[in-house]
């Protein structure tokens, strides 16, 4: 339909018509093709490239050595329908006059309100002393060098804690990744996985049910 | 022209410039595009915030919702020679024929006795495929309790020579003075948002018993059909 070519006809002097026409080639089929290929590859494009997220694991400690106790421990306890569970420092199976009451889970969700705010939360202090040292770089009351080591320092401060992410059976992959994705995003400190130790899934068990 | 008395004849429009840019689209995704065969199962990864590109360099395990593991290596020849290795420990035959047609597939989640068969069977029939021990794609095995743990033989073998391959393309570059890019191989786990974790656990302690400690997790991008969003 590029050009159609109009026969003869309606004009004037019909000696000099011949030289006009027809310089113009039908362009159709050529559209058709073009359009057919460009659709071609638009349906078969894979643009992009799938997204990765690195994750080390931990290796495997020696069989004769005993794992390092972990100071200031977070243990998420991931479960099915997307709850999550957790308690704070190590695990006690019954009270315990020295190390103190018996552990209980304490309950989250996925959303801002519940597990972004509590990580906010607890790496608070160090989000503050980050704050206040950005301020008091910003006032020039700190040189650049000195700024950033103090803040390497913070981050790595005995007091940031170590994030323990545990799933049950029925856990699901998505959980997990959301779970490392808020914890890469809001906290200050390391995480691990690790399996669920007998004690914990019963805890676990206790609050989903058995089924 | 505008002078012309619209007559009952055709319109005349130029297309040319349509025609420019349906050429220069089609150029474009030409280029861009890069091939892939069906994926013997579609698993649609979760979402996270994680911008790293997968490498194209990787050897990929994916698993899906049943918890069936995949698996695939992105280097057709590292693949044709893990598949000659694995061919002769668990004396499977298979021809040279079936060898490269292999390096083309995707990943594949059957047992190495039905693995030829699964070769020979034709793309749009795979979906159904039921090899010679009856089995469907149930998945590459990957038991830890019985010594069939196939997937870990085609972890160590097809990463042990994606890696070579890689030495060996590094080594000639630097013979010949030339720039090298290429990454090394990765280790992808590719799984479904519903996969239940501990499908993933299995994979992932079959890596680690290979003292492979290092993946990448495959996720989409952040946006659509997730709780959490990123702020700041």
């Amino acid at each position: 339909m590029a050009e159609i070519q109009e026969g003869g006809g309606g004009q004037k002097g019909g000696k000099k018509r011949a030289k006009k026409q027809s310089t113009r080639i039908d362009m159709t089929p050529m559209v058709d093709l073009a359009f057919l290929l460009l659709t071609f590859f638009v349906l078969t494009a894979t643009f992009s490239k799938p997204k990765s997220m690195e994750l080390t694991f931990p290796a495997p400690p020696p069989i004769d050595k005993k794992q390092d106790e972990v100071k200031n421990g977070i243990t998420f306890l991931l479960s099915k329908d997307d709850r999550i569970f957790y308690y704070e420092g190590e695990f006690k199976v019954a009270d315990d006059a020295v190390k103190g009451p018996k552990t209980t889970l304490k309950e989250l969700n996925f959303s801002r309100e519940s597990l972004r705010k509590y990580l906010l939360d607890k790496s608070k202090v160090m989000q503050d002393q980050i704050l206040a040292l950005k301020t008091k770089f910003e006032k020039n009351q700190l040189v650049d060098t000195a700024y950033k080591r103090m803040v390497r320092d913070v981050k790595a401060d005995q007091k940031s804690y170590t994030y323990l992410i545990k799933t049950d059976d029925k856990a699901t992959f998505k959980n997990v990744i959301d779970v490392i994705d808020e914890l890469n995003y809001n906290a200050v400190g390391k995480y691990v996985m690790v399996d669920i130790l007998k004690p914990e899934l019963d805890l676990v068990l206790e609050k989903v049910g058995i089924n | 022209m505008s002078k012309k008395p619209s007559k009952g004849g055709a319109p005349a429009l130029d297309m040319t410039p349509m025609v420019d840019l349906a050429f220069l689209l089609v150029t474009f995704f030409m280029l861009t595009a890069s091939f892939r065969m069906a994926e013997p199962v579609v698993v649609d990864p979760p979402s996270s915030i994680g911008k790293v590109d997968l490498p194209d360099n990787h050897v990929m395990v994916t698993i899906d919702e049943k918890g069936r593991a995949f698996f695939g290596i992105s280097n057709p020849s590292a693949k044709m020679s893990a598949l000659r290795i694995m061919s002769t420990k668990y004396n499977v035959p298979f021809t040279e024929e079936q060898i490269i047609k292999f390096s083309g597939l995707p990943s594949f989640g059957v047992d190495l006795k039905d693995l030829p068969a699964y070769i020979d069977t034709k793309e749009d029939a795979r979906k159904d495929f039921r090899g010679p021990s009856g089995r469907g794609q149930t998945g590459v095995p990957l038991d830890t309790i019985t010594p069939n743990n196939q997937l870990k033989d085609w972890i160590a073998i097809g990463a042990g020579e994606a890696v070579k391959m890689y030495d060996a393309a590094r080594r000639d570059a630097a013979d010949k003075a030339v720039e090298f890019k290429a990454k090394k191989p990765v280790y992808a786990i590719k799984c479904d948002a519903s996969t239940k974790y501990i499908y993933v656990k299995d994979v992932i302690k079959t890596f680690t018993d290979l003292k492979l400690y290092q993946f990448n997790l495959i996720t989409s991008l952040e946006g659509g059909g997730t709780i959490i969003e990123p702020e700041r």
